[in-house]
């Protein structure tokens, strides 16, 4: 790295603001997936003005600037794909206004996604979209990615939650866009920006709705001795009108390995449960427990449990957070896909991806937002066999493309980024990438932020500085 | 026009058959806006028509403005060009509908009235309860960006349109998002076309997610000497549980305009709906009396399903109302934080009655205020008059930290008011986003910013 640019970061940021030493920069080469990069420093901007000089030295030397929260991702979003300066925002990290009244917060990039939540609560209010790894991952990563997670079924994702943004573009300008009040005039720039993966600017601040908290809650088991009474009860459920706050799906492996793990009570021979919650009104949460509880039965359920107080519910959401975790145990690599399909073709989708399974000599496991048709195959394999890579790799791909052909996308919440990029033109047209590649231009015109993200390497574009797989990817979660 | 219009529309005619290229002056002056009509309009049947329609367009540099059944051409400034209308109404074809999913694909031109209809037969809907629903299309609904009193439980277009198919100033048919409720695969670009008044493209293929009807609903209306009232229950309703579909404030003079039963002359009305079953229905009912009765109403009235669904029939119609009403009304959409609509609802009285102009006003429980300047007529003291309440009631709603624009004004007197509000910091991204889309600048020209 330039040392004179590395000389003018420390002095605008201090010695502890900046990294550089190739040991100290090797927990920033990878993030929640199985892909990995190497930054040439990692910074860490205390305010705006910093990202601000930050943005304008990285122009001023023509070096790729990558911004990063807690580096939960799980696509490579905040990895430097070609080297550069990863910004880590780890000191930004208040709540800077909490307006009670206007159910609204605004706060820096930093701020950790459950840390919003639990500074609310005391006024019957929380923010909605919660990954998993939302005891660690931040806000702006959310909105980079456009987060997701288990109770967007009824709340919507990170996009519906975010009013305006401050951000820092490219060139060091800092761009305001969106409003704390309804209904800004022109065009929806904060939906524009959000979920772009860090490839148009560097959020620095953001306007939240924050959710009333619901008057009741109740968390149902709903446990299957097949896979395909699951997701037909899935399936019913939705066709039915039904909204569960919530909707997960554990097949039988995955939560074999969970209960060895969380010891959450999810019984061992059954082939899949179902994990939800219903809200609302008390009355309300009440008629649709016993509406979900009804379905269940039709489609053979053996038993539907319904959590009786607090802690057994987060007993049993502990046992679907820390999957991840648990999954880990098993084997020193996964690969975590993330698809969505239709609600209504899960039974056929599952059925075949146990097919590709076989074929590949996997066992793939299933563990995923079922309400959303938001699929997460876990594929175990050994990185340190390339053969077995390889395969794992052919299966993950086939996963994805039957997504495609039911109809479905990608990716429903953990991004693109350097993982999927040669898999978009599945779904969209050279003439849709061009546009989006415009789009991206626009705002980042030399290609500095976050490059080598989204979309496929066109030609001639050299080659990208991205190193093959070599670590397990140990500690993270299924968002 | 750098070609002759009968060139023009031979052209055209060539692309969608001479038989949907109108060019004879009554014909193309039901497509006016503001008195201007375009030379020709063409009748695309498909979004490879409309590629082909634009790319001929942007070669020839014809100004082309998107339209659908044109109930809410005059909203917003007129273009300033004119040259080519793009009835889209011919695309009206339902392309996919998956119940089980909750999701549906149509075309843009596909009537709200005829969508809702197709929905109904599954006990589905689209949240999208827009103002002259009789006869408006999904496509200009959508593109226009009005909203729906149905926001306060479903959220707005950006929150249900899963993702579109459109086309660009260039001729480009693109496309953005899916048909699946979930995803974040590339730019949501179809985010950019809500509202954008097909300045950045005609949207051809639009992608929802629908919604199961609620078996039963009601509705409940309070009666209050003044707006304080009704706006400090809206408060206590967002501090309390209940869940409502619809939540509305009516000034007197608005309720006295929207008349039926539920309204009353002379006093402010609070009006919501409901869902659930008996005893959820039951609950929502005896708190919102509570609510009421604490705030000081001096009286309610539960609504049954039937006068409920008239009752909202009548909100959601507002605008056409008021503008059936009153032609020269001016109606400036404000959005603030909800703690403040109260401010800016005196405010707004306040430069009404200072300027003699009678006004009605309704604000959503959300925090956005339609206010109508109900001027007499069209005389140039009932211009000024507006020109000058209008303008200094955008002021103190952006003093409060809010967004102002005026979409509905008599042609005549766009020129006097600030339409699109102040000047906003995000106006040149958005420029730079409009030369993306539209290079040439042919899309609606004028209609928004450049």
């Amino acid at each position: 790295m330039n040392s004179q640019l590395l000389g003018t970061l420390k002095k605008l940021l201090g010695a502890d603001g900046v990294l550089h030493k190739p040991e100290e920069l090797l927990l920033y080469e990878y993030d929640g997936s199985i892909v990995m990069a190497s930054a040439d420093c990692v910074v860490f901007p205390r305010n705006t003005a910093e990202v601000a000089e930050i943005a304008r030295l990285a122009n001023r030397y023509q070096t790729p600037l990558v911004g990063r929260g807690a580096g939960t991702g799980l696509s490579g979003g905040a990895l430097a794909r070609e080297g550069g300066i990863v910004t880590v925002f780890s000191r930004m990290n208040r709540i800077l206004a909490i307006d009670a009244e206007n159910q609204r917060a605004t706060v820096q990039p930093g701020v950790v996604n459950a840390d919003l939540s639990a500074a609310v609560a005391h006024l019957g209010l929380h923010f909605a979209p919660d990954p998993s790894s939302q005891k660690a991952c931040t806000i702006g990563g959310n909105v980079a990615e456009n987060a997701g997670g288990p109770h967007t079924l009824a709340y919507g994702v990170t996009t519906n939650h975010v009013m305006a943004l401050e951000m820092v573009l490219p060139d060091g300008e800092i761009l305001r866009v969106g409003s704390a009040a309804p209904d800004p005039a022109g065009y929806d720039l904060p939906g524009l920006f959000t979920g772009s993966e860090g490839t148009l600017a560097l959020v620095t601040e953001i306007t939240v709705k924050l959710v009333r908290l619901p008057e009741a809650v109740k968390t149902l088991l709903a446990i299957f001795d097949t896979v395909d009474d699951a997701t037909e009860t899935v399936a019913d459920i939705t066709a039915r009108g039904i909204t569960p706050a919530a909707c997960e799906m554990l097949d039988g492996w995955t939560l074999r390995a969970v209960e060895a793990y969380v010891h959450a009570g999810f019984p061992l021979d059954s082939a899949a449960v179902l994990l939800m919650d219903v809200d609302g009104l008390r009355e309300a949460a009440e008629a649709q427990a016993q509406d979900v509880a009804e379905v269940c039965c039709k489609h053979r359920a053996r038993e539907v449990r319904v959590a009786r107080d607090a802690a057994e519910r987060e007993l049993l959401w502990k046992g679907r957070k820390n999957a991840f975790g648990a999954v880990g145990r098993l084997s020193s690599t996964y690969y975590t896909q993330d698809g969505v399909i239709p609600r209504t073709k899960l039974p056929q989708t599952l059925r075949q991806i146990g097919e590709i399974g076989k074929k590949y000599g996997f066992e793939i496991g299933n563990i995923f937002h079922a309400g959303d048709g938001n699929l997460h195959p876990i594929i175990l394999f050994d990185a340190r066999d390339k053969e077995q890579f390889r395969r794992a790799a052919a299966a993950a791909d086939e996963v994805v493309k039957l997504c495609v052909e039911m109809g479905g996308s990608i990716t429903g919440e953990h991004g693109v980024g350097m993982e999927k990029d040669r898999l978009m033109p599945l779904l969209f047209s050279e003439a849709d990438l061009e546009l989006m590649r415009r789009v991206r231009d626009a705002f980042n015109p030399a290609g500095l932020l976050n490059p080598g993200k989204i979309f496929p390497a066109g030609k001639g574009c050299g080659e990208i500085r991205t190193r093959p797989l070599a670590e397990p990817g140990k500690g993270a979660w299924i968002a | 026009m750098s070609v002759a219009s009968q060139d023009v529309s031979l052209r055209l005619a060539e692309i969608v058959g001479g038989e949907n290229v109108l060019a004879e002056r009554a014909r193309v002056a039901e497509y006016a806006i503001g008195g201007m009509a375009p030379a020709t309009v063409a009748r695309p049947s498909s979004g490879e028509e409309v590629a082909e329609i634009l790319k001929f367009a942007a070669a020839e540099r014809l100004a082309v403005v998107p339209t659908g059944a044109r109930t809410k051409l005059g909203m917003f400034l007129p273009p300033r060009r004119y040259d080519v209308a793009l009835d889209m109404s011919r695309q009206e074809r339902l392309i996919a509908y998956d119940p089980g999913d909750l999701t549906l694909s149509v075309e843009a031109g596909m009537p709200l009235a005829k969508l809702a209809e197709t929905l109904e037969q599954h006990g589905q809907f689209l949240p999208l309860d827009a103002p002259f629903f009789s006869r408006a299309t999904v496509g200009g609904t959508i593109s226009v960006g009005v909203d729906s009193p149905l926001r306060q439980m479903y959220g707005t277009a950006r929150d249900y349109v899963l993702g579109m198919e459109f086309v660009t100033g260039e001729g480009t048919l693109a496309k953005s998002g899916g048909r699946v409720v979930k995803n974040v695969a590339g730019y949501d670009l179809h985010k950019l076309m809500i509202g954008a008044l097909g300045t950045l493209g005609a949207i051809t293929k639009i992608h929802f997610r629908t919604f199961p009807r609620p078996a039963d609903v009601r509705g409940f209306a309070a009666i209050f000497e003044d707006a304080a009232g009704a706006l400090e229950m809206r408060r206590r309703i967002a501090e309390s549980p209940l869940a409502l579909m619809t939540l509305e404030i009516l000034s007197a003079r608005a309720g006295e305009i929207l008349a039926g039963e539920t309204f009353f002359p002379k006093h402010w009305t609070l009006v919501a709906s409901f869902a659930g079953n008996e005893s959820v229905l039951a609950r929502q009912e005896r708190e919102l009396r509570r609510m009421a009765e604490e705030c000081g109403a001096r009286d309610t009235m539960a609504l049954d399903e039937e006068r409920a669904a008239s009752a909202m029939a009548r909100v959601r119609e507002f605008a056409a109302i008021i503008l059936d009403a009153s032609p020269a009304a001016v109606i400036v959409k404000m959005g603030v934080p909800p703690a403040r609509m109260k401010e800016i609802l005196d405010a707004g009285a306040v430069a009404a009655e200072t300027h003699g102009l009678a006004w009605a006003a309704m604000a959503r429980g959300c925090g956005v205020i339609y206010f109508a300047l109900l001027p007499g007529g069209r005389s140039e003291e009932s211009r000024t008059a507006v020109a000058a309440a209008g303008n200094r009631i955008i002021a103190s709603c952006a003093a409060l930290g809010g967004n102002a624009t005026v979409p509905w004004s008599p042609a005549e007197w766009k020129g006097a008011l600030r339409v699109w509000g102040a000047e906003r910091s995000d106006f040149d991204a958005m420029r730079s986003v409009k030369k993306v889309f539209d290079p040439q600048g042919i899309l609606s020209p004028g209609r928004f910013i450049g």
